[in-house]
């Protein structure tokens, strides 16, 4: 019957002790394989839970320790393959698991489609049917309208603003086709379609990451602080953790040792992970090895770098320099009340654009540079959250991700010299994933373009 | 009225036009005894507007016809007076044949084939009205009072339903060309219950060719190779005629501006819809008033004739306007108007009243095909006429019905758009109707449906068995390329310079280069030592199927979720008014289309997700309880 996998988080939203990311369908095992690491889902048997973590393929970063049940078809809510992952309370990290698991395969679900399922597979009894069609029904156009309302009004025109410039390259990519001898339009060029898509991937790229600012605002800046021993790394986590105390949380996982800090700073949540190997004063980079550490690092949204005034740059500092290159960081200059024996322009030299603190953390200086730094460094200086164009539903989030990277499989193809009207397919449904955030995905649309821009026929 | 017994056939097919002979061709090589029913023998599958055949989409659909067995291919291959292959400087599965036809040569081209057909009768004669028994089509009865009996009749009768001709302020009730209109059927088809609406098209001057002053136009030439439509043509016409090409003028646009109220298009009268894909020249220059120019084709009706189409030039505007309209273009100054160009408005059965087979939803029996559907072009109406003449056919024989989904031919995106979401205006294929353009190509057209064609008793063995050998050939050159390693050296670097590629630094599958966009199948030939004899066709295939297999992938991926939909049948005695919840709107549509899928159902306009959901779940819910039973 239905041949595709659905997932939603079936727990509700809010704070919880556990929350529960649930799949089903036929690929529902699979997928969930290629993203657990622990025991192979595939061959365990059905009706049971297993221990192990979330990873994101692509990048190998770790999203949460779970526990999977699998519930193989046909005992189940929906007679179908299910797999219930549970993840920490809070909506952070179940909402990265949805992310990932959306990203490996599944389709989010539709309002009522796991009941729906249940029912289609005779689950639920007959006389309900004229329930799920009304709970439907109710559910599918409430939602449409309330996700509809919700949009900023300055997003669906953004979106709607670029739709326009596609559909516009994309009518006259059609009415070079249909029209070869037509020659009042221009010939679209390779160049022309460069420019246009990379206008719309930046565009695209921009509100993507403008919605990591609202997830930010919602969920935390996740923070690592690194630096070597004894340069003043706990000091700065306590002065951070000091500042505002009434807002720290410790939520140890029963099963985990990593420990979870929530610091507000200037108005940006900061989410100090990974404090336990910090608190230790152990040196990630030494510990796993610059490649595995630069994948851990990834994970944070920002890292405080801090370096000893008062001690010379050593390898291992140029290490920690080439592990979080291209990562957001601010470097931290502790233990300016001692003497200098750092080389400052070798390390404005390593640091290149990222903002560099000087500090005491001791006689409690610097503190007001750092902390406005950390603000500025994810919100520019501009951070006010009354005039942003937030894009915080998961399905429009999933529909950008899918659209920027149609896109690039566009923008592939330009390079490599496709034919135009091969790219063309890839921008068309950029066009048409952009369509399904604001709801329209009228086809004759391109056509009404056509015969409006152009004067065509015989 | 008395008449008289006229006889019984399997399949009567009204009309002799481009719908008309494929219906006939199909339904009678399928072994049902078929009449086909003109009313003017010397007319048959005439060109009443521009004279050529194919351009993108269209010509794919006559590669279609082809490889369901159809004759518009050959035909035109037999009888064109020029041949180009169409967007060469694109992907592949834009480019498309268009040939430049002999009007008189192709008419008498097709009349030989039907009347050498042996399953069927050519006959000359006005239907008036169906004859119908409990609401079955069971025959025509003719102006000359015959009647005639059959299992399934098809109605391809063009523009000529109560056509009426339009030019300036003159109008008066004909077919194209001064033809005689069929005013009784459509009345009868009104009179049985049928929706039909008016649609308006038009047609160009012609001009005389020894008045046209060439020196003052572009040459137009066909190609230098020109290829073929039919898979079973061998042989090209090499002489071939150029077409010109020349440009109105603000002089021209002032004359029409002038005389715009004498259009009777512009005129205020209320008119049928016309295309906009096909507007009038007064039309070009309301609507695009800024642009200083459009392009005027001049293109010869044919070899043994002076006639010459001013494609562009499309009109409805008095004769005298023609006129002075003529003089102000370069070239034409001097120019002879022979015909004058003319608007025809015409009946059209509302589509969305047939099935999928064509066969009206009111009437079994009774099919309908080609303009009378509410298509324009030749193309479009043979498309629809071999599919009508198969599934007609295939009624009486009691065979399956054929339909062609979106992601096989060109032909089934038309009739599923027409069928499902019906026309506002003369429906023409354009590529971008098309979601999976990519599968619809030119090249693999015979892939696509020569098995069909070949299942129905269509195509012949023996192009069967070349087409299957074609097929393993290009299979096992894939397979051969994949396996073979290319390493660099100095002769695949001067192939690799030769194409302006960077040299080679690393070995690779020879199939690997071969994605290369500036790697033709020859400079891969060129590297390997020995190469299997393959023709350029089997060589484009290979080169095509590798070098865009991942686009390929990704469109049989959609293919497969679109197909998922459309193997879920909405069972035929559904009751729509039973289904609580369905949106008012959509029940009123899905009560109207009556679709045959869920998939179906998803492409009515206004038939939401929400919707398509409850029919599947009201769908399954009927499963369930017979499972229960």
């Amino acid at each position: 019957m239905e041949t595709d996998t659905i997932t939603a988080i079936s727990t509700p939203i809010g704070e919880g002790a556990i929350a529960i990311v649930r799949l089903s369908g036929p690929e529902a095992v699979s997928i969930t394989s290629k993203i657990f690491n622990g025991k192979n889902l595939q061959e365990v048997d059905t009706h049971t839970i297993n221990y192990g973590k979330i990873i994101n393929p692509e990048t190998n970063e770790i999203a949460d320790e779970v526990m999977v049940s699998v519930m193989r078809a046909p005992k189940t809510f929906t007679r179908e393959d299910i797999i219930e992952i549970n993840c920490h309370g809070g909506m952070t990290a179940v909402k990265r698991v949805l992310e990932i698991v959306l990203s490996n395969g599944a389709r989010l679900a539709e309002p009522g489609e796991f009941t729906k399922r249940a029912f289609l597979h005779g689950r639920i009894d007959l006389s309900q049917a004229e329930a799920v069609m009304d709970l439907i029904r109710a559910k599918t156009d409430k939602a449409m309208n309330v996700a509809l309302k919700q949009m900023d009004g300055r997003l669906s025109g953004l979106i709607q603003k670029l739709r326009q410039d596609l559909l516009e390259t994309v009518a006259q990519v059609e009415v070079n086709i249909d029209y070869p001898e037509y020659d009042d339009v221009e010939e679209m060029s390779h160049e022309m379609m460069r420019t246009k898509t990379k206008e719309v991937h930046a565009a695209i790229e921009k509100l993507l990451s403008v919605a990591k600012q609202g997830k930010i605002l919602r969920e935390g800046l996740a923070t690592a602080i690194i630096g070597r021993p004894n340069v003043g790394k706990s000091s700065l986590m306590n002065t951070l953790v000091q500042e505002d105390k009434a807002i720290v949380t410790n939520v140890p996982g029963t099963t985990r040792d990593v420990i979870e800090e929530y610091v507000n700073v200037r108005g940006v949540p900061l989410k100090l992970v990974d404090t336990a190997g910090i608190r230790e004063t152990e040196d990630i980079v030494e510990k796993i090895g610059v490649e595995r550490s630069r994948q851990v690092l990834k994970e944070s949204d920002l890292i405080l770098f801090v370096l000893n005034y008062n001690d010379v740059l050593v390898e291992e500092d140029e290490k920690l320099f080439s592990a979080i290159e291209g990562l957001d960081y601010i470097v931290i200059i502790n233990k300016t009340d001692l003497a200098q024996k750092l080389d400052l322009d070798r390390v404005k030299q390593l640091a290149g654009t990222r903002p560099i603190v000087s500090t005491s953390l001791i006689e409690e200086e610097g503190v007001d540079v750092l902390e406005s730094a950390i603000a500025d460094t994810f919100f520019e200086g501009e951070l006010d959250t009354g005039d942003m164009t937030y894009v915080s539903n998961v399905r429009h989030i999933n529909l950008l991700k899918q659209a920027s990277n149609a896109l690039e499989d566009a923008m592939e193809g330009i390079e490599i010299g496709m034919p135009i009207d091969i790219l063309q397919i890839d921008v068309t449904r950029t066009w048409e994933l952009l369509g399904e955030i604001v709801g329209d995905t009228a086809s004759d649309s391109l056509i009404d373009q056509l015969f409006s821009q152009f004067c065509l026929g015989k | 009225m008395t008449t008289y017994n006229a006889g019984h056939y399997d399949v009567i097919v009204v009309g002799a036009g481009h719908a008309g002979v494929e219906a006939g061709i199909a339904a009678a090589r399928m072994g049902a005894k078929t009449l086909m029913l003109t009313l003017n023998l010397d007319m048959i599958a005439f060109m009443p507007c521009n004279p050529s055949i194919g351009g993108p989409a269209k010509g794919i659909v006559v590669r279609e016809v082809d490889a369901l067995g159809g004759v518009m291919g050959k035909v035109i291959d037999k009888t064109y007076i020029q041949m180009r292959m169409l967007n060469t400087g694109k992907g592949p599965a834009v480019q498309a044949l268009r040939a430049q036809a002999d009007k008189t040569l192709y008419m008498k081209e097709m009349k030989s084939i039907l009347e050498n057909e042996g399953n069927l009768t050519l006959r000359q004669g006005m239907v008036d009205s169906l004859i119908i028994e409990d609401g079955i089509c069971k025959g025509v009865v003719t102006e000359t009072k015959a009647s005639y009996f059959a299992d399934a009749v098809i109605i391809t009768t063009g523009t000529f339903m109560r056509g009426k001709v339009l030019m300036g302020n003159v109008e008066y009730e004909s077919g194209p060309n001064n033809q005689r209109p069929s005013l009784k059927l459509s009345k009868n088809l009104e009179e049985l219950g049928f929706e039909l609406t008016r649609f308006k098209t038009g047609t160009p001057p012609r001009v005389i060719s020894h008045s046209i002053d060439y020196s003052k136009t572009e040459i137009q030439p066909g190609d230098e190779n020109p290829k073929s439509f039919s898979y079973e043509t061998t042989e090209q016409i090499v002489d071939q005629l150029p077409c010109w090409l020349t440009y109105t003028n603000e002089f021209t646009h002032k004359v029409i501006n002038d005389n715009l109220s004498l259009s009777s298009m512009y005129s205020g009268v209320k008119r049928g819809t016309g295309a906009r894909y096909c507007p009038s020249i007064e039309d070009k220059i309301v609507r695009f008033s800024d642009k200083p120019r459009h392009q005027i084709f001049l293109e010869p009706e044919g070899r043994d004739t002076e006639e010459v189409y001013v494609q562009g030039l499309s009109t409805s505007l008095p004769e005298f306007v023609q006129n002075e309209i003529i003089k102000t273009i370069p070239g034409l100054e001097n120019a002879q108007i022979m015909r004058p160009g003319y608007a025809i408005e015409y009946d059209v059965v509302v589509p969305s009243q047939l099935w999928p087979t064509l066969e009206t939803k009111k009437i079994p029996g009774l099919f309908t095909a080609g303009q009378l559907n509410g298509t324009s072009g030749y193309e479009e109406a043979a498309g629809q006429g071999i599919m009508a003449g198969i599934n007609a056919a295939a009624k009486v024989l009691g065979k399956e019905p054929v339909i062609l989904d979106r992601s096989q031919a060109y032909i089934g995106v038309l009739i599923d758009d027409l069928v499902t979401k019906g026309t506002n205006e003369p429906y023409r294929l354009l590529t971008s109707r098309a979601e999976y353009r990519l599968l619809l190509r030119h090249d693999n057209a015979d892939l696509r449906l020569t098995e069909i064609g070949h299942e129905l008793g269509l195509i012949k063995e023996e192009r069967y068995n070349s087409f299957l050998e074609k097929k393993q050939l290009v299979e096992e050159e894939k397979q051969r390329l994949s396996k073979i390693m290319i390493k660099p050296n100095e002769l695949v670097n001067k192939v690799m310079e030769e194409a302006n590629a960077a040299p080679l630094k690393e070995a690779a599958k020879a199939y690997d280069l071969l994605k290369r966009p500036e790697l033709s199948y020859d400079s891969i030939e060129k590297m390997i030592e020995t190469n299997p004899e393959l023709t350029d066709e089997q060589k484009e295939q290979v080169a095509i199927q590798v070098k865009y297999e991942g686009y390929i992938k990704k469109a049989n991926e959609q293919v497969a979720r679109m197909l998922k939909m459309e193997d879920k049948k909405v069972p035929e005695n559904i009751d729509y008014d039973a289904i609580s919840g369905l949106a008012t709107e959509a029940r009123e549509k899905l009560k109207k289309i009556h679709p045959l899928s869920l998939g179906q159902a998803s492409r009515i306009s206004g038939v939401n997700p929400a919707d398509i959901s409850i029919l599947l779940i009201y769908i399954e819910q009927g499963q369930i309880a017979r499972v229960a039973n």
